[in-house]
Order: C-alpha cells, then structure tokens, then sequence
C-alpha cells in the first residue's frame, strides 16, 4: 500500500486509483482524463478482504458491492449499508465496483455513502505521511472531488461494532426500479434501548447537496422518542430542512425537499423494524 | 503509455496477448484475439452487450481494462457450446425465438448462465432483475425471460 502510495505521489502528471473501475474508465474512454498513471490496487491483499474486528468490521478498499452481499455477518450487522452498495448499477457493474471507489468518485447521489454517514463508518487513509482515519462525510468536498491530498489513497472503511438493538436501512427515489442515479437517497441507522425508546440514532443524505449530508437535527427528533408519528414527522421536517438541491431534469428542488422527507420517514421505520422495534 | 504482456485463461485455454495500458479488454478480444461475441454497445457499463466473466464473476468488458486480466481465468461466449452441441439456453433462445437483430445476445447469453450457475431456479422476477443490466431493443424481453426460465427447467431435469 506504501508502494502505490508512493507511485501516485512520485508522479508529476495525472495519476489515479484504479480498484473497480467503473467509474474511471467510463471517464478514460470519454476523454474526460487522460492518466499519465493509473494503480491499480486491487492485488494488494489489504484490499481484498472483509474482516471481523474486535471494532467491528474492516471493508478494503477493493471489495466488491457482489461480495458484500454476499458476506452474511455484514449483511446481518449493517442491512442497510450492503443495500445501499447493492443499489449500484447491474450485476455485471456489481461484480467489479467497490464503495471506496462510491466514495472517492464523490458524486452528490452516491448510494453507499450516505449509509456509510449514517452508519458512522471512517476511513483509513494511506499516504506519503503515513495512515490517517477520518469520518468518511469528510472524504468529498463537492461534486467530483475529495479531501485527499496527493498520494494518498483510502485502503479500507471500518464499520462500528453493531450495538444491540440496532439497525439501518437505505432507500433511494429512482423513476424507475433498476439501474439508474438516486434523485433522492436517504440513510437512518438507529439503536433502541429495551423499551424500544430510541437512544441513538444517526441519519444522511443524498443527492438533496453537493455532497451527500449529516443530518443532527433529523437525529434529535429521533433520540429520546418511541419513534412515534410525532417523531417521525420532526424527523421529515428536519430532513426536508436540511435539503439544498438542484434543480434539474431527473427532479425539481421542490420535489426532492418533499421525497427526502418521505423517505427519512420510511427509511428510520425499517431500520427501527430491523433494531427489533414494533 | 507502453505495450504491456499478459497471461490469461480465455475458455480454458492459456492466452498470451500484447496490449496497451488503456486498451479495454473488450477491445483486446474483439481487435487483438479475434473473439468478436462479446460487442461494443454503449461503452459505458450500461448495456451489457460486451458481458464476460472474469474468474467466475460476471462484469463488462468495457470497463476493464486488458491488464487487468493477468493470471485471471476468462469466460466468453465462446466457449459456451460444446463444440456443436448447443448450449440449453442457446438452443432454448433459438426455440423462442428470443432474439431479433442478436447483437445483445451474447452478453445475455452469458449473463443468464452466470445467473443460473447461482441460482438453478429463479424466478420470472430473478431473471428481470438478473438480466437488468442488459439491454435489448428489439425483443422487448418477454421472449427473452421465457426462454431463460425454459432453460432453466430443462437443466434442472438434466
């Protein structure tokens, strides 16, 4: 990992991260980048594997969105984020993209990435300097760019140790049922104590920004409730607030402050449902 | 960016190529090896046309790059029939005629015996979603799914 880091830092020209490529070499083909250097880093082990930790999980940087559906332990800690990264494209588009490269391709309507928000996941990022965590809402700035420097490159995401009680969901509005970009994405994860009172909760947004959105207030309306009518209604509203989308072919801003609402609301019931709530 | 050398297994068989740094292995099949099944649609991941898999696990040509290929084991449409014994599901899609133009059959060929090789029997509702990142613009599909769910039954029985 040291070693890619360091080729992507030598280099003067154009270099890039290559894991799935489904994204970049749609942008080699176009024209729109023209690398001097690509690495790949899909041969690096470290990328290639999903490990259980005594923190929770660590995802690398080249696994697969296929082989996080396949992967049953993650599946049954955090639903909503290998649904969210199952989301992505077809099967085919399944079998080789990663949510690193999700992420790193910073687009507003990423569907992983506002799971991963909502999940609390961070990255390790590997670099001329040595490694650094950081919460992955910190990774894009704006369309199509992130907080990475030079030479450095994300070598996996660590998932938290999933609490008891606990559960996440994602749902994305799409004019249709397969295969297209989130118009609306919307991630909640909460956790319930044993009256089914919700005491944690954390929710984000996609494709209603220039970069997916951390939502504390949608998260206050939700902690301390039974995620009741009334809760849920704060939760929309906060979320409706929280909106500063464009306007634009796929959905009007009206119309994506409204459906981010709807689907906060819908998104918190299944993961209450799947955190063992009623 | 230089020729690079590559070692791969295209349908069993151990192939040596040539090819540029970013050279599609589409078009390393296509132009380099002369396995022209696999098509050209949109370029972009979205149509499927140039379906393959790559050690077992269905991707688009287009977006992989030739290089990338190395040490991996490749599976075309190619090598899909035993020599002239039809496979099931191309026999099933000439019995239905589930093709008209044919330039997406390959890639669905290819997509429908990775989605049966995972699952033996699917459902009207698997094989459409199975299938979602093939287009057709001729068939209009439901020929299509009939005779991938024919082929199925028939290689349950088999």
């Amino acid at each position: 990992m040291k070693e890619a880091a360091a080729l992507l830092a030598k280099e003067k020209g154009s270099a890039f991260v290559l894991a799935g490529g489904t994204d970049l070499l749609v942008r080699l083909r176009t024209g729109f980048i023209e690398p001097d250097l690509l690495v790949d880093i899909k041969r690096i082990a470290a990328t290639r594997s999903i490990q259980v930790t005594p923190g929770g999980f660590r995802i690398g940087a080249a696994v697969t969105g296929a082989e996080l559906g396949e992967h049953a332990k993650l599946k049954k800690a955090w639903p909503g984020v290998v649904e969210s990264a199952n989301l992505i494209g077809s099967k085919q588009v399944q079998g080789r993209c990663t949510m690193v490269g999700n992420l790193c391709n910073a687009s507003p309507a990423a569907d992983s990435v506002p799971a991963l928000v909502a999940a609390g996941a961070k990255v390790v990022i590997v670099g001329p300097k040595g490694k650094r965590t950081v919460p992955v809402e910190q990774v894009p700035v704006a369309p199509g760019r992130t907080s990475l420097k030079k030479g450095e490159i994300i070598e996996s995401i660590l998932l938290p140790k999933r609490l008891s009680r606990s559960g996440d969901a994602y749902l994305r509005f799409i004019p249709r049922t397969e295969m297209d970009i989130a118009v609306v994405g919307v991630a909640a994860s909460v956790t319930l104590d044993a009256k089914g009172v919700c005491i944690d909760a954390r929710v984000a947004l996609g494709a209603v920004a220039p970069t997916v959105l951390l939502v504390p207030d949608a998260a206050k309306a939700l902690i301390g409730t039974r995620m009741d009518d009334k809760a849920l209604d704060a939760l929309a509203a906060a979320c409706s607030a929280a909106c500063r989308p464009i306007d634009d072919k796929r959905g009007t801003r009206e119309f994506r402050i409204k459906v981010a609402g709807v689907l906060a609301r819908r998104a918190a019931q299944i993961a209450r449902k799947r955190a063992g709530g009623r | 960016m230089s020729a690079i050398h590559v070692t791969t297994k295209i349908n069993g068989d151990v192939v040596d190529y040539v090819c540029e740094a970013d050279e599609t292995l589409l078009d390393v099949l296509r132009n380099r090896l002369g396995l022209t099944g696999a098509k050209e649609g949109c370029s972009t991941g979205d149509c499927g046309a140039c379906s393959v898999t790559i050690d077992g696990r269905l991707t688009c040509s287009c977006l992989v790059l030739g290089v990338e290929a190395e040490g991996c084991e490749i599976d075309t449409i190619e090598g899909m029939a035993d020599g002239e014994a039809l496979h099931p599901l191309q026999r099933k899609f000439l019995e239905h005629a589930a093709l008209q133009c044919g330039i997406c059959t390959p890639g669905i060929l290819v997509a429908a015996k990775a989605l049966l090789d995972t699952n033996p029997e699917p459902t009207e509702t698997e094989v459409r979603f199975g299938l979602a990142g093939n287009l057709c613009r001729c068939t209009g599909y439901d020929k299509i799914v009939r005779a991938v769910m024919d082929a199925a039954q028939e290689m349950r029985r088999a």
